[in-house]
């Protein structure tokens, strides 16, 4: 299974390059941001960027959904936790105005910040995503550990169903007891265990087919007038929302 | 004769092709079920299905008298229908040997002790008792497979479902896993390529095609072949 979603939209057609680089530019101006309305806004300009793209929204429904699950601890206990003037006085527990703007601005900034990468470097394969970022200056060695996670991360996943599997083929029923917990540590360890000894094997196996520690090739990329463009805009609209934000 | 695990119109589909195809299966008490079939024919996956490991989308999967739907049908029967893996990695997990064999009976609700205990009998019932303390991960092949039995017969099941048992073994493990098989009294379905194995376990055929099971039965003739002997340089003896 590819991580990378198959589409084509409009952006799809941009280098990788550009694309990545645009998608640091506005990561970095939306976490910067800390008013509502700029906030808002960047969630907003977010979604045009996603429906701008032709992207099908089907797959980035389902990812935002796993997301959300997050989110709404942290939208139920800041309001609880973060000192403020009170909303809402209920007696031992206060719900805090600083908490509750706080939360609501973290559930935007995620939002916003998931959808960039949607759509902008989401339909990426991963070696295209890593040979982007070795062009941006990333260490080889950072670019070689997510190119051999993307590559191993579903070896892993069906060897841990494997071993699920046959837990509970020998009748294991999963529990808060001294045994659930020494198995699924059990079940842990060896997953690590295995996995080192099976990253040995690959380097082996690798090294005999003359790879020398560099990325595998892959054809060079036309980046194209659209990568200039792409980074401008991106540039334009992260400096636009900071503006917002600071002088409104 | 009473039916221990019956499958009944069973289809399990996997991206859209039918791999069981209203598959019908009768598991006898005493009975030693050879299962043969080509690569990717279904067979292990009719083995899942028989404990639910795999959802059937139509048909009846009866254990034990019982008809199985959800999850929680399918527990008992886990604990009554032992499953040897294909992979014996896939299956051990423990750091040692006795812990591993000690899984099942835990999961069963014997206090540590007992489990302990059990697993102690059987691997001298296997004679593998030289084995408990080691490591699991730094066995052999061939010491994997029969320590992977023995956590399947320490849980003491009724049935075994055994899915090649026979892969990748020497000789010698080969000899003691099919004699250590020839004297469980367990009905037992084996999935195997190893016809010669299945001929001397067996007492009845079926091979599934096409997602249906078709009666099938070993035939020996007489045949002029070469015989291929390993002799190790400066060993004696000529084993046949």
């Amino acid at each position: 299974m590819s991580l990378a979603l198959e589409r084509n939209g409009t952006i799809d057609r941009l280098g990788a390059r550009p694309r990545l680089l645009a998608t640091l530019i506005l990561l970095l101006g939306v976490t910067a941001l800390q008013g509502l309305p700029a906030q808002a806004l960047a969630l907003g300009l977010a979604l045009l960027l996603v429906l701008a793209g032709g992207q099908p929204l089907r797959p980035l429904g389902r990812r935002l959904l796993h997301l959300e699950g997050f989110l709404l601890a942290l939208l139920l206990l800041l309001p609880l936790t973060v000192p403020g003037p009170a909303l809402l006085d209920l007696g031992p527990v206060i719900i805090s105005e600083t908490g509750l703007l706080r939360a609501l601005g973290v559930v935007l900034k995620v939002n916003a910040a998931i959808l960039v990468i949607f759509a902008l470097i989401g339909g990426l394969e991963p070696l295209r995503l890593g040979h982007a970022a070795r062009g941006l200056g990333v260490p080889l060695r950072l670019v070689q550990l997510f190119l051999f996670t993307s590559r191993h991360i579903e070896v892993y996943r069906g060897e841990i169903r494997r071993l699920r599997d046959a837990m509970k083929a020998r009748a294991f029923t999963a529990r808060t007891s001294l045994h659930s917990f020494r198995s699924f540590g059990n079940l842990a360890g060896i997953v690590l265990v295995r996995a080192l000894e099976k990253s040995a094997r690959v380097e082996e196996a690798m090294r005999c087919r003359a790879f020398d520690g560099r990325l595998p090739a892959i054809a060079p990329e036309d980046e194209g007038a659209g990568g200039a463009l792409c980074v401008t805009l991106a540039v334009l609209a992260a400096l636009a929302l900071l503006l917002l934000d600071h002088w409104p | 004769m009473t039916a221990l695990l019956r499958l009944a119109g069973v289809t399990v589909a996997r991206g859209g092709r039918p791999v069981l195809d209203a598959l019908d299966l009768t598991l006898h008490a005493g009975e030693r079920l050879a299962l043969v079939g080509a690569n990717g024919a279904g067979k292990t996956t009719l083995l899942r299905t028989l404990i639910g490991l795999e959802k059937a989308q139509a048909g009846d999967v009866i254990a034990f008298g019982t008809a199985c739907r959800r999850e929680s049908d399918f527990r008992p029967v886990r604990a009554r229908a032992g499953f040897l893996f294909q992979d014996a990695d896939d299956q051990l997990f423990c750091p040692t040997v006795i812990d591993d064999v000690a899984f099942g009976p835990l999961n069963l609700g014997l206090s540590l002790r007992d489990a302990t205990a059990r697993a102690q009998a059987v691997l001298a019932q296997l004679h593998l008792s030289a084995l408990a303390t080691r490591v699991t991960h730094r066995l052999s092949g061939g010491e994997k497979r029969l320590v992977a039995l023995a956590g399947v017969l320490a849980m003491e099941p009724e049935v075994l479902l055994l899915d090649e048992p026979t892969n990748a073994l020497d000789e010698g493990h080969y000899r003691r896993l099919l004699d250590i098989l020839a004297g469980l009294p367990q009905a037992m379905i084996i999935v195997s390529h190893d016809r010669w194995f299945l001929n001397r376990l067996s007492s009845r055929v079926v091979a599934l095609q096409d997602g249906r099971l078709r009666p099938a039965h070993f035939h020996s003739h007489p045949h002029t072949h070469d015989h291929l002997h390993l002799h190790i340089d400066g060993a004696d003896g000529h084993g046949h």
